[in-house]
C-alpha cells in the first residue's frame, strides 16, 4: 500500500509508532499530485514548501520526544472558501483571484492548533453556487472514476482529491448539499453537520442561515475524527451552538440492533435513476439484516424544499455579495469614472454568470412588492418543512435517502440549464433547509462504474446516530476495496 | 408569470450590475422558469405558520462590549486594491 493511500487515523497510528515520517508522507501526497492532478484538477493553489518545512518540523519535534497533538503531521486539504491565514482564498472567482487572507477561519486555527498540515485550497463552484465544480473561474474538475464527469459541486475539488488520494480528507461546505451530493458523485463519505454544530467564522458566506462546514473523508471513523476537531461554541459566530462538545468517535460502534430507520418512499420516486433505486433498497435489506428496523414512510417535501431554498439561498447571496464593491478587497475594475463605475463595472467583470444569475432572482424576491409572496412565503414553508421531519424523527432514529437522484454526469450536459443542475440537489437541499446533520456513505458502483451513495439524515444534534448507522453499514460492506480509473481521460 | 426584459433591468440595476443584451434576454427567461417552478410554494396553505428566521433556536445572542484587539490596519489594507495613508482610496464622491 502507498502512503497516500491511508486513512487519517491509519496515518496518525503510523506517525505516533514512528513507522512514518510526516516528511515523507506529505512528500507522497504531492508527488501523487503531480502525477494525477494534471487530469483531476482539483486543487486551485498548492502549499508545498510550508507543508513541507512544516512537516520537518513536526518530525523533529517527535523524534526529541516533544508531546505532540494526536493528529500532528497528518496532511489535509481545504476547500478554496476558507480563510488561511497568508494563503489566498479565490472562492474560484475572478472577484478574489488575488485576495490574501488576513487571518485564520475557526476551523482552520482548531486544524493548525492540532498541527495538522494543509496540502492547499480546493475548487469549487464559484462562491460555492453550483453542483458540478464546472462554475468554477478557473477551471472544471473531473471526477476520477470517469474523467469526461463531473465530481459534483461545490465541493467538487474537496471531493475528487479524497477519492483520488489526493488528499488523505478535506474541509468541505454544504449549503444544499455541496458536501453529501460531491461525497456521492466520487464515492466517499461527506458529514453536513448540524447547523450551528461548526463555527462559520471566515468561510465566506454564501446563505448564512444554510452554510455549514464538515469533513469529506475516506472512512467513517476519519469523519468523526474531524468532527471532533472542528466542532464546538465559537464566540466569533453568533450562530454556533453552545452544547456540550461530543466525542464522536464513541459512536463508531458496529450495531444497529434496535435502531429505527424511515424510507421515505416519495425520495424514491419519479426523478431517481432505477440503478439508483434499487442500491438504496438493497441498503435498507442490509440494514435490517444486520438488526435495525427499516420501514417506509411519506416525506413529500422534496420540491417544496427545492424551491424555497432557491428563494431564501438567493436572497441572502444576494444579501452577503453585496459586500464585493471594488474598494476594500477583491476586484477593481480599470473601467471608471466615477464611485458607481466602480460598484458596477468591478462586479459585473468579477462576478460569473451562476452567480449573477442568483444574485439577481435574489435581488427580485427581495424587492419591494415581491417579499412577502417570495421570500416571506418560503421562510413559512421552511416552518413547514422542520415541522414534517421533527414528526418523523418522533418516530425513527434516522431517516434514509438516496444522496442523488443520479450518479455522476457528463461534463456539460446541465451547465446550460439551471433548473435540470438544480434538481441535482432534490434529496440534499431539505436537510439544509431543516438545519440537520446528514451524511453521505458510498455503496455500490452503477453499471457505468459510477459511485451511488445514501444519505443518512439524523435529528439536530444526533450526529451520534449517524456515525453508528454508517460504522455498522461500513464494517459489514466493502465498497472500499473499489478504486478510481481515471477512465475517460481522451475525448 | 413572465419576467419581462425591463424586470430583469431594473433587478439588474438594483444589484448593481451590468448585463449584456444576450444577458438580459437570457436571464428574463432563467428567471421565468426558476419562479414557475417556485409557485409551487404557493400549493401550501401558510396562514398559521410562523416564519423561520433562525433554524437552530439562536435569537439575539449578546456578549460583552469589551474593547479586544482587532486585525492590523496595514494587514487588512493589503487587499484593497487602491489605498492611500491608511485609508481606502475612491473617486471623488462630492461634486
Amino acid at each position: 500500500m502507498e502512503l497516500y493511500e491511508y486513512t487519517i487515523h491509519e496515518i496518525a497510528e503510523k506517525l505516533e509508532k514512528q513507522e512514518v515520517t510526516s516528511y515523507d508522507l506529505v512528500k507522497s501526497y504531492f508527488d501523487r499530485i503531480k502525477e494525477k492532478d494534471g487530469v483531476v484538477k482539483a486543487y486551485v493553489s498548492l502549499m508545498e514548501e510550508e507543508a513541507l518545512a512544516k512537516a520537518k518540523d513536526i518530525d523533529e519535534r517527535r523524534k526529541k520526544g516533544e508531546k505532540l497533538g494526536k493528529y500532528a503531521g497528518v496532511p489535509i486539504g481545504i476547500k478554496d472558501n476558507m480563510n488561511v491565514k497568508g494563503t489566498k482564498t479565490t472562492c474560484s472567482s475572478k472577484m478574489l483571484e488575488n485576495y490574501e487572507s488576513p487571518y485564520d477561519a475557526t476551523v482552520i486555527e482548531k486544524l493548525k492548533a492540532e498541527d495538522m498540515i494543509f496540502l492547499g485550497k480546493l475548487n469549487m463552484d464559484e462562491f460555492a453556487m453550483g453542483s458540478s465544480t464546472e462554475h468554477s473561474y478557473f477551471f472544471p474538475t473531473h471526477n476520477p472514476w470517469d474523467l469526461s464527469r463531473v465530481p459534483g459541486g461545490s465541493s467538487g475539488g474537496s471531493a475528487a482529491a479524497v477519492a483520488a488520494d489526493l488528499a488523505p480528507a478535506a474541509l468541505g461546505s454544504d449549503t444544499g448539499g455541496s458536501i453529501r451530493q460531491p461525497a456521492s458523485l466520487c464515492g466517499i463519505i461527506g458529514l453536513k453537520p448540524t447547523y450551528g454544530l461548526v463555527s462559520r467564522y471566515g468561510l465566506v458566506a454564501f446563505a448564512s442561515s444554510l452554510d455549514q462546514i464538515g469533513p469529506l473523508t475516506k472512512d467513517v471513523t476519519d469523519s468523526a475524527i474531524i468532527l471532533n476537531l472542528i466542532s464546538g461554541h465559537d464566540e466569533k459566530d453568533s450562530t454556533s451552538s453552545r452544547r456540550e462538545k461530543i466525542d464522536y468517535t464513541k459512536s463508531l460502534v458496529n450495531d444497529v440492533k434496535g435502531m429505527k430507520i424511515g424510507l421515505p418512499k416519495e425520495f424514491l420516486a419519479e426523478g431517481v435513476s432505477p440503478e439508483v433505486k434499487d442500491a438504496i433498497l438493497e441498503v435498507a435489506e442490509k440494514y435490517r439484516e444486520l438488526g435495525a428496523e427499516v420501514e417506509e414512510c411519506s416525506l413529500d417535501v422534496g420540491k417544496y424544499s427545492l424551491a424555497t431554498y432557491y428563494i431564501i439561498a438567493c436572497a441572502e447571496a444576494s444579501s452577503n455579495l453585496g459586500r464585493f464593491d471594488g474598494i476594500r478587497y477583491g476586484y477593481r475594475t480599470e473601467k471608471f469614472e466615477n464611485l458607481k463605475d466602480i460598484y458596477k463595472n468591478s462586479r459585473s467583470e468579477g462576478f460569473g454568470p451562476e452567480v449573477k444569475r442568483r444574485i439577481i432572482l435574489g435581488t427580485y424576491v427581495l424587492s419591494s412588492g415581491y417579499y412577502d409572496a417570495y421570500y416571506k412565503k418560503a421562510q413559512k414553508v421552511r416552518t413547514i418543512i422542520k415541522n414534517e421531519y421533527d414528526k418523523l424523527f418522533e418516530k425513527y432514529d434516522l431517516i434514509l435517502t438516496p444522496t442523488s437522484p443520479i450518479t455522476a454526469f457528463k461534463m456539460g450536459e446541465k451547465s446550460n440549464n439551471p433548473l435540470e443542475m438544480y434538481m441535482a440537489d432534490i434529496c440534499t437541499v431539505p436537510v439544509n433547509i431543516a438545519g440537520l446533520p446528514g451524511m453521505n456513505v458510498p455503496c455500490k458502483l452503477d453499471s457505468n462504474g459510477l459511485p451511488i451513495g445514501f444519505l443518512l439524515i439524523g435529528n439536530s444534534f444526533e450526529e451520534e446516530k449517524i456515525f453508528r448507522a454508517a460504522y455498522t453499514y461500513e464494517q459489514n460492506t466493502n465498497f472500499r476495496d473499489n478504486k478510481p480509473t481515471f477512465k475517460g481521460g481522451e475525448n | 408569470m413572465a419576467i419581462s426584459k425591463d424586470e430583469i433591468i431594473h433587478i439588474a440595476k438594483l444589484a448593481c450590475l451590468n448585463l449584456t443584451e444576450e444577458e438580459i434576454e437570457k436571464y428574463a427567461q432563467d428567471m421565468t422558469d426558476i419562479l414557475e417552478f417556485a409557485e409551487i410554494v404557493n400549493n401550501l396553505n401558510t396562514d398559521e405558520i410562523k416564519e423561520t428566521v433562525g433554524i437552530n433556536g439562536e435569537y439575539n445572542v449578546f456578549r460583552k462590549d469589551e474593547v479586544k484587539p482587532s486585525l492590523p490596519r496595514e494587514e487588512l489594507l493589503k487587499n484593497a486594491p487602491s489605498q492611500d495613508e491608511g485609508m481606502f482610496r475612491i473617486p471623488k464622491v462630492i461634486q
